[in-house]
């Protein structure tokens, strides 16, 4: 049927604990996002008011741009190691 | 016109489009067999692959559609890019390895590797069919807006140029060609628009966007005019269409001084009225289109986007000078710019599309209700905003021509670390979106019947060799989304359709060539509904595609990495309905009715993005049919392994 993957994969022990550790931070993820688009729909104007000299949405934004990179970081930092024991 | 065309930017982008199909052609000498030709082999290597997501995933709706939301609406296009990186976090956490480990050119493979089953791979090659082409829309559309000021000539040219192009790289070398056309548009692309972020910092902001001295802004005038009688009377015009008329009773006038018309937006001052200068477009019984009263040629119809105040400390200023990113924020937070408003006045067969002048604080424009309704918003408003944000959310993980690039890289670390450079490279150009964004809209770039331009225009301003790069790095930016969206089409085609479903038993040189037909015949229904689709937000139509996308894939490829109950009959019922409920509720939408040439209002649903429905009726679909089959279907074994 041509299925499989282009290459030929080794066995990959660490992939239940990666899948483990994936899920938790997508829940912590997807939990800000939608904290996000919950105060943009409940109430919009608390993301006009102004802390650090910007408006609560621009903080917001910024803060899940820079959270989603920092949590790539980490999780490759984990899966990495995990490859490294277990495989 | 709004621009004028010059000899560099057309002679670069030549360059470009010579340069693309060179590479094309050379790489094609290496790919003979089908693994090259859907995966580039299967050995690009991480880093290359995650600019090349990011090539992908920079199409003509972040570059172009989001920049020009963001010019005319603020907060809310930004909102786009922060649904559009979201949404990496489900492909990084859930689908990237395990894509990679269960397929091999299409995704269809990966739903399919544990059923064998012909009714997913005959559902899930139609879903990625319509993704594709639902996405391809709006790349075609925003090439032939990309055309117009770069070669001077009209839309469906620039939409056949690309929809030829992309036809010949993706005919010659599939995958791999195109991957390192991504590669090397990604890369440039992020380095140009830096240069113009600096550019626009550097510039600051000013109520004067005279573009550094080099062209001068338009002066929108305001008069003065009193009621005798019940007439208007405005001194130095004829009044044509008054108070009584349908442009009064929208609250606008028009007037006319020396045979030529004006329309004027009207405010209730303490002694009859302030007229304040409209711009306006005529459309006449016979499809003609005059712009302020005049031919487009004429140039009567100016380009917009300038601040009424800017307040620093208290105290009005003419001009910030250079400004650090976080400062131009705050600055911007604190000055009046002037937005503008869309109505249309009908009177017999011609309709006049008036837009009018929004002073709106800096603070207001910094935070979301200008485009979605979220301030004292019904239900089914704020319903329709959250609607997209989960289709933006959901939609990138499962769109078919992100997820076969997880079959170019060797490993499954490979796909890890590839996605979390293409998060790296995306999260940082759309920050630099909302520069762009606001740039324009401060700048007096912004053509206002046309916002998708207000990014190449914004570099414009800062001369014609920044707008020439930048240009045709849009143009092979949407060269290269496209090849990948055709690659993919072609693969659901030729591999999913004629090689799986119908069981034909191509040699691998026959799938190769199965490709590259399916690829010439997408590319020929691409050009035809690029055209029809011109004049829409490209990245409003991708909210579309990513709404499909979530609702006929995400839910299958989730459940069955995740939930081991999941049956064939499930899945594909699940793709089926995800397909059809998230396609019919768009047809049916208000946005869909204006295509129609009917009234939005007159459309049998309330609602635009289809998403919030749509996703959990997939869902349910596959745990109902799902169980209701467990005797019957194939069972996930290792549905959990992931």
């Amino acid at each position: 049927m041509g299925h499989g993957p282009a290459v030929k994969l080794g066995k990959d022990n660490a992939a239940a604990y990666k899948g483990k550790i994936g899920i938790s931070m997508f829940i912590v993820y997807t939990l800000t996002y939608f904290g996000f688009v919950v105060i943009n729909a409940v109430n919009p104007g608390l993301m006009e008011k102004v802390y650090f000299g910007q408006t609560l949405a621009v903080l917001y934004g910024f803060f899940l741009i820079i959270f989603a990179l920092v949590l790539a970081v980490i999780y490759n930092h984990f899966c990495t190691a995990a490859e490294a024991r277990l495989n | 016109m709004i621009y004028t065309q010059s000899p560099l930017a057309i002679g670069l982008f030549f360059v470009f489009v010579f340069f693309v199909l060179g590479l094309s052609f050379y790489l094609a000498r290496r790919t003979s067999s089908a693994d090259g030709y859907y995966a580039a082999g299967g050995n690009i290597h991480w880093f290359t692959n995650g600019i090349a997501f990011a090539g992908d995933y920079l199409s003509a709706a972040s570059f172009l559609g989001i920049c020009g939301m963001i010019a005319t609406a603020g907060y809310d296009g930004w909102m786009y890019s922060i649904g559009y990186l979201a949404g990496w976090m489900v492909a990084l956490f859930l689908v990237a390895e395990p894509m990679k480990r269960l397929g091999k050119y299409t995704f269809t493979d990966a739903l399919d590797s544990k059923f064998n089953s012909k009714s997913i791979q005959l559902m899930a090659a139609i879903s990625t069919l319509a993704v594709s082409v639902f996405y391809l829309i709006p790349q075609m559309v925003g090439a032939g807006v990309l055309v117009q000021p770069l070669l001077g000539m009209p839309h469906w040219v620039g939409v056949c140029i690309v929809g030829v192009v992309v036809t010949i790289i993706v005919a010659t070398a599939g995958m791999a060609s195109t991957t390192y056309v991504q590669f090397f548009k990604g890369a440039l692309l992020l380095i140009c628009s830096t240069i113009v972020v600096i550019s626009v910092l550097t510039r600051g902001l000013g109520t004067d966007p005279n573009q550094g001295d080099t062209k001068e802004y338009h002066k929108f005038q305001t008069l003065n005019a009193v009621v005798t009688n019940g007439n208007l009377q405005v001194a130095g015009y004829d009044v044509v269409a008054g108070l009584d008329s349908e442009f009064g009773q929208a609250g606008f006038v028009k007037l006319s001084q020396g045979g030529a018309e004006t329309v004027w937006h009207l405010k209730e001052a303490a002694t009859g009225y302030e007229l304040v200068e409209a711009l306006f477009v005529t459309k006449m019984a016979d499809g003609t289109k005059l712009f302020n009263g005049a031919p487009k040629e004429e140039g009567k119809f100016f380009a917009v986007g300038h601040i009424k105040e800017i307040t620093v400390d208290g105290k009005e200023i003419a001009q910030t000078g250079a400004v650090g990113p976080l400062e131009f924020l705050n600055r911007f937070k604190d000055s009046t710019v002037v937005l503008w408003g869309k109505k249309y006045v009908k009177v017999g067969d011609t309709t006049t599309t008036i837009y009018y002048q929004k002073p709106t604080p800096g603070s207001r424009i910094l935070r979301p209700g200008l485009k979605f309704k979220v301030d004292n918003a019904s239900g089914l408003d704020k319903f329709n905003f959250i609607s997209l944000m989960i289709a933006l959310f959901c939609g990138t993980a499962a769109l078919p021509h992100i997820l076969i690039r997880y079959y170019t890289v060797p490993s499954q670390a490979a796909a890890r670390k590839s996605t979390i450079v293409a998060i790296a490279a995306i999260g940082f150009f759309y920050v630099l979106t909302l520069y762009l964004g606001l740039g324009a809209m401060t700048n007096g770039v912004i053509n206002i019947t046309d916002n998708n331009m207000s990014a190449p225009l914004l570099a414009l301003s800062f001369g014609v060799i920044l707008f020439s790069v930048i240009s045709s790095l849009a143009f092979a930016t949407v060269l290269g989304t496209v090849s990948g969206l055709i690659v993919a089409s072609a693969g659901a085609v030729a591999h999913d359709l004629m090689d799986n479903f119908l069981g034909m038993n191509m040699s691998d040189k026959g799938k190769v060539r199965a490709g590259k037909i399916s690829a010439m015949v997408i590319g020929a229904i691409a050009i035809y509904l690029g055209i029809i689709f011109e004049g829409m937000n490209v990245s409003f139509l991708v909210g579309w595609a990513f709404a499909v996308a979530a609702s006929a894939n995400l839910p299958a490829i989730l459940m069955i990495l995740f939930w081991k109950k999941a049956t064939a009959q499930g899945v594909a019922a699940s793709i089926f309905i995800g397909l059809t409920s998230s396609l019919g509720l768009i047809l049916v939408s208000p946005d869909m009715w204006v295509r129609y040439g009917l009234l939005p209002q007159d459309a049998p649903v309330a609602f635009n993005s289809p998403a919030a429905i749509s996703i959990p009726a997939s869902i349910l679909t596959l745990v109902i049919v799902s169980l209701m089959t467990q005797k019957k279907g194939a069972m996930v074994e290792e549905g959990a392994e992931a």
